[in-house]
């Protein structure tokens, strides 16, 4: 089955990757900007890592047929440091009108501290000032909910942002909930060990429908699965999910979010039968 | 068929017969994981915040009530809601080391 993969991180991956995700079904997929694993020392390497995600990533996916498109931002792990993140904000706005930019992300919260929502916060009036959409990260294990509240509150209290042009990402169980009653998009994280396995992404769709939901791999530098969608869609259809319903999650959802940018251009491999 | 459901497509025989299995290797490693920490070289962890919030955890899987899910998340989470002053380690550790003194009032929150 055809399918996009909302969250990779291709700059941690192979050519063999992009590859075997052409061969799985993918026709595109989006790059949000995060965390090396380490720290980067000056803006600089922002810069550098900027001007491959909008130049050679999308160079070697098209060899594969996929659709690269991705956020700008920078990430939460790095958010506490307020003197680089100021840095890299004035930098941003060069790469906004590059044509595979869709818009800022992924933002969002690590540990949940001061500084890192005041860097979360001038990433959103970054976004309103340009007028991008949005694709937020939320923190891991134990911080996630406390995390996903607070990105939650904030976004609702500030009014300026639609809620619709906003993807939650890495949604769980006890997270979901709030993100889809705030009328924001989620995704949920194919992601083993830390996240959610296919079985329980599953349960959530059963749950709570297909309206505003996607799912992605996060495939980046640690354990994780470039493969991870067509895992998904495998586990759909083993728990007796139509055909309909499980394209509606993997391709149709992620058109109507992505393609409130004008940028984002529908995979063709599928254009008719969706605009048909 | 309808795009949009709310409950499991198949019958509690037909999951039984797809994932015991699979279930069943997951419940005995728990249960390896338990008498290993018994076999320990030291009896250092009992009081250990992620072996307590595990042990917890365990309790609500016997529990009766739809929600376990949800509640096992709540158990593994930092309930608490004041932003930290200034960040004092990256990673997380999957089990909250911080204390909440209105837990309760918490948790009713959850949907
Ligand atoms: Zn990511």
């Amino acid at each position: 089955m055809e399918y996009i993969d909302l969250h990779a991180h291709m700059v941690s991956r192979t050519t063999d990757d992009y590859e075997r995700m052409a061969l799985s079904g993918c026709l595109a997929l989006t790059e949000p900007a995060f965390w090396a694993g380490y720290d980067r020392r000056s803006v600089d390497v922002f810069a550098d890592y900027f001007d491959r995600l909008t130049d050679f990533e999308p160079k070697r996916a098209a060899l594969y047929g996929i659709q690269h498109y991705t956020w700008l931002c920078l990430n939460p792990k790095e958010g506490e440091d307020r003197e680089l993140t100021r840095q890299v904000l004035d930098i941003i706005p060069e790469f906004l009108d590059k044509p595979n930019v869709l818009g800022i992300g992924e933002i969002g919260l690590n540990r949940v501290t001061r500084n890192e929502l005041a860097t979360f916060n001038d990433h959103v009036d970054l976004a309103v000032a340009h007028d991008q959409l949005i694709h937020i990260h939320t923190p891991h294990l134990e911080d996630k909910y406390k995390g996903t509240k607070a990105i939650v509150d904030a976004l609702v209290a500030d009014g300026r942002v639609q809620p619709g042009r906003v993807m939650v990402d890495h949604a769980e169980e006890h997270t979901l909930p709030m993100i889809l009653e705030g009328g924001f998009w989620t995704g949920i994280t194919l992601y083993p060990t830390t996240k959610t396995s296919p079985g329980r992404a599953v349960d959530m769709v059963e749950r709570y429908g297909s309206e505003r939901i996607c799912v992605a791999s996060a495939c980046d530098w640690g354990p994780s699965d470039p493969l991870a969608v067509p895992r998904f869609i495998l586990e759909m259809r083993r728990r007796g999910h139509g055909e309909d319903f499980i394209r509606k999650i993997v391709f149709e959802n992620p058109v109507a979010f992505l393609g409130q940018s004008p940028k984002f251009q529908l995979p063709q491999a599928r254009a008719a039968s969706v605009v048909g | 068929m309808a795009t949009d459901v709310s409950s499991c497509p198949l019958t509690q025989r037909q999951l039984i017969d797809e994932y015991f299995i699979e279930h069943r290797t997951k419940v005995l490693d728990i249960a390896a994981f338990l008498d290993r920490m018994d076999r320990a070289a030291a009896r250092d962890g009992e009081d250990d915040f992620r072996f307590i919030a595990f042990r917890e955890t365990l309790r609500e899987l016997c529990s009766g009530v739809p929600g376990r899910i949800e509640r096992v998340q709540m158990i593994l989470s930092d309930r608490t809601t004041e932003p930290l002053a200034e960040l004092d380690r990256k990673a997380a550790y999957g089990a909250s080391i911080q204390r909440v003194p209105e837990q309760e009032e918490v948790r009713d929150g959850i949907h």
